[in-house]
């Protein structure tokens, strides 16, 4: 694996806490009504994404997940700018507006989507894979997905198939303990959830995805085994998430307590603790970190908010690669 | 001209294709080893190997989501339904996925892909295994519907289903499998999009598509006995509808008869029915006519699935009903 130096902790603390601050940009100017629709946020989850991005090969590897995923994109190389715009509905965004917030993709950057629908994305991403290997391009695609698309049988279906084909994917359960307001516990025999690999023969295991440094070590072991033709492993990453599953979540499923419990091992603090006990950076450098952090999510409020609505026509021309293709007409 | 069967148009084009582009593959249950449940890829996995020509488990939903994702990522596959019954089970992936990414995307992902099968009933199957699914699938935007009626259409228009890069629902028919019919050596392919007038004809216009078209065939033979001449147009593309040429045809017979197996609510012939009155209504002469299976799932008895279907008696009734004879 990568080394993980004073200069991988300077990047995790500055990447997460702006993920974070985006995040919380997106909350307040959803309350503004600028972004609508749902708005499912990644607070408390960043040290997976941290973890992914060390041990990735981002020339080549890939990236998709479901409808959390503001930040992955981000992750990947492509502008936040575009990914506020795109929330915004505006033409500027990733998918010129006609996404939104559970839709965003990046070809340019190998990021595949932002899918709606739970599950919907696990046999995609083992089709990424399935082209990887096709091609002889030796790329690894990671396919996130939550607690609760692993019961969808869209799991049960893509495993059997990506450990038959030694598909080099790596499906990585972001476990943040609820589908939406339901716990595991709740939905599920057990809560093991890593356990379901098992039943694959697929390389399985739990991992401590609120230590950026556990999950680069998971991941890498995982992605090597996948990028040497040995096929997928199956990784049920325990993390948290602090919001509610979308805007509208009352939350009233779980405690304070429990979020409190949480957020004291809270990625982002883990990293700073380490930054400053192994005086990798001082307060002041920390402070300075903060800053650009707010002053980047400023900017990305201002494109969007300066940026235009999209034509009425991009409606039409994004639906087919046809160009000429006859649409019925809706107006009199 | 040389005469092949209906499956071996379907290898044919299949194959060709494969030939010609290395990224083409064809998945699907039974179409490696066995060849094909109804020996539509006979010889492919000879030709091409397992690499390209594979077998699946059954899981409808996982295969058509691996596909669409190799699509995503370079392939332009060819996923076979067993049947179209069976793409229920995956028909989340090609809603939600095949048909909106380059929507979502902001156009910069296209699913090149087939999804190719038998849709329909096919004898004395039951219900779950007598249904036609065209009116579903071309209901949504980003899909293209495709169904041929003979050999030559097959042929031509699944190579051009291949080429294409939107994704592509390609409806075949047990039925049709066996039928023979004249198809050239020399490669050709036929545009997506365009109906074929399958008879010429100045009373009245019967549109159909797929296999039920040939009890329109036989009610026209039939007819004309009485001095009644049918134009038959076979849609051959559901989506996109080439809504032309059906209204040229109803502006010279000004009568128009829609054969179609499916059942009867808000189906094809609905929509031709709202285009016809919408843009040829001064041409009509008589209210249109729809024939449909009955509004039931299929059932299995000899006597009452033969009830249940349109078949080309309804068909001469129908026309004599628009021709008030």
């Amino acid at each position: 694996m990568k080394k993980i130096t004073k200069k991988t902790y300077l990047k995790w603390y500055e990447d997460m806490l702006f993920w974070r601050k985006f995040e919380d940009k997106l909350a307040q100017v959803y309350i503004q009504q600028k972004v609508r629709g749902f708005l499912h946020l990644y607070n408390g989850q960043e040290a997976i994404l941290a973890g992914a991005l060390h041990v990735m090969d981002l020339k080549k590897d890939k990236m998709i997940t479901a409808y959390r995923n503001h930040v992955q994109p981000i992750g990947m190389g492509v502008d936040p700018k575009r990914v506020m715009a795109e929330l915004y509905g505006k033409k500027t965004g990733t998918s010129q507006g006609l996404g939104g917030s559970m839709h965003i993709f990046s070809k340019e950057h190998r990021f595949f989507g932002g899918h709606g629908i739970v599950g919907g994305q696990i046999p995609l991403g083992a089709g990424l894979a399935f082209a990887d290997k096709y091609f002889n391009t030796n790329a690894v695609t990671l396919c996130f997905l939550g607690d609760g698309a692993a019961r969808q049988g869209s799991l049960h279906e893509t495993l059997n198939m990506a450990t038959n084909w030694k598909l080099p994917v790596v499906f990585c359960v972001e476990n943040n303990g609820y589908a939406m307001g339901t716990s595991v516990k709740r939905t599920s025999s057990h809560e093991d959830i890593w356990r379901l690999g098992l039943g694959y023969e697929m390389p399985c295991g739990p991992v401590d995805a609120m230590d950026p440094t556990k999950v680069a070590e998971a991941l890498d072991e995982a992605i090597s085994r996948a990028r040497a033709g040995k096929g997928p492993t199956f990784l049920d990453l325990k993390t948290y998430r602090y919001r509610g599953h979308s805007m509208s979540d009352a939350q009233k499923y779980r405690t304070k307590d429990e979020v409190k419990e949480y957020q004291e091992i809270d990625p982002i603090s883990q990293v700073k603790k380490v930054l400053l006990d192994k005086k990798y950076a001082s307060e002041e450098d920390i402070k300075k970190i903060d800053k650009q952090v707010k002053d980047k999510v400023s900017e990305c409020e201002k494109f969007a908010d300066e940026s235009d609505f999209p034509d009425k026509n991009v409606m039409y021309d994004v639906v087919y690669e046809q160009e000429d293709y006859p649409f019925i007409s809706h107006k009199l | 001209m040389r005469t092949i069967q209906f499956r071996e148009a379907i290898v044919e084009a299949m194959s060709e294709e494969m030939r010609a582009d290395e990224s083409i593959y064809l998945m699907g249950e039974e179409v490696a080893e066995y060849n094909g449940a109804y020996k539509a890829s006979k010889g492919m996995l000879d030709e091409f190997g397992e690499k390209r020509v594979i077998d699946t488990p059954i899981s409808e939903l996982g295969f058509t989501g691996i596909g669409i994702g190799s699509a995503m990522n370079g392939n332009r596959p060819i996923i076979e339904f067993m049947t179209f019954n069976f793409s229920l089970v995956g028909i989340d992936q090609i809603i939600n996925n095949a048909a909106k990414m380059r929507q979502m995307s902001g156009g910069q992902f296209n699913i090149p892909i087939v999804f190719r099968g038998p849709t329909g009933s096919a004898g004395q199957l039951g219900a779950t295994h007598s249904q036609a699914f065209e009116n579903w699938f071309a209901n949504t935007p980003g899909l293209k519907v495709v169904i041929p009626s003979n050999p030559y259409d097959a042929k031509g228009l699944l190579k051009s289903s291949i080429r294409d890069n939107d994704p592509v629902i390609f409806m075949e028919s047990e039925q049709m499998y066996g039928d023979k019919g004249e198809v050239p050596e020399e490669e050709y392919t036929i545009p997506l999009g365009k109906a074929d007038i399958k008879r010429e004809g100045t009373d009245v216009t019967i549109v159909s598509f797929g296999k039920i078209i040939k009890e329109a065939y036989k009610a026209a033979e039939e007819l004309e006995k009485e001095d009644v001449s049918c134009e038959i147009i076979d849609l051959r593309t559901v989506r996109p509808m080439d809504y032309d040429a059906i209204l040229k045809s109803v502006k010279k017979t000004n009568r128009l008869v829609i054969l179609e197996e499916a059942w009867p609510f808000g189906n094809v012939a609905t929509e031709i029915t709202y285009k016809v009155q919408n843009e040829a209504f001064d041409y009509l002469d008589a209210p249109i006519v729809k024939l449909n299976t009955a509004d039931t799932p299929a059932p299995y008895s000899p006597g009452l699935l033969k009830e249940w279907l349109p078949n080309s008696d309804d068909v001469i009734k129908a026309v004599k009903k628009v021709l008030y004879i």
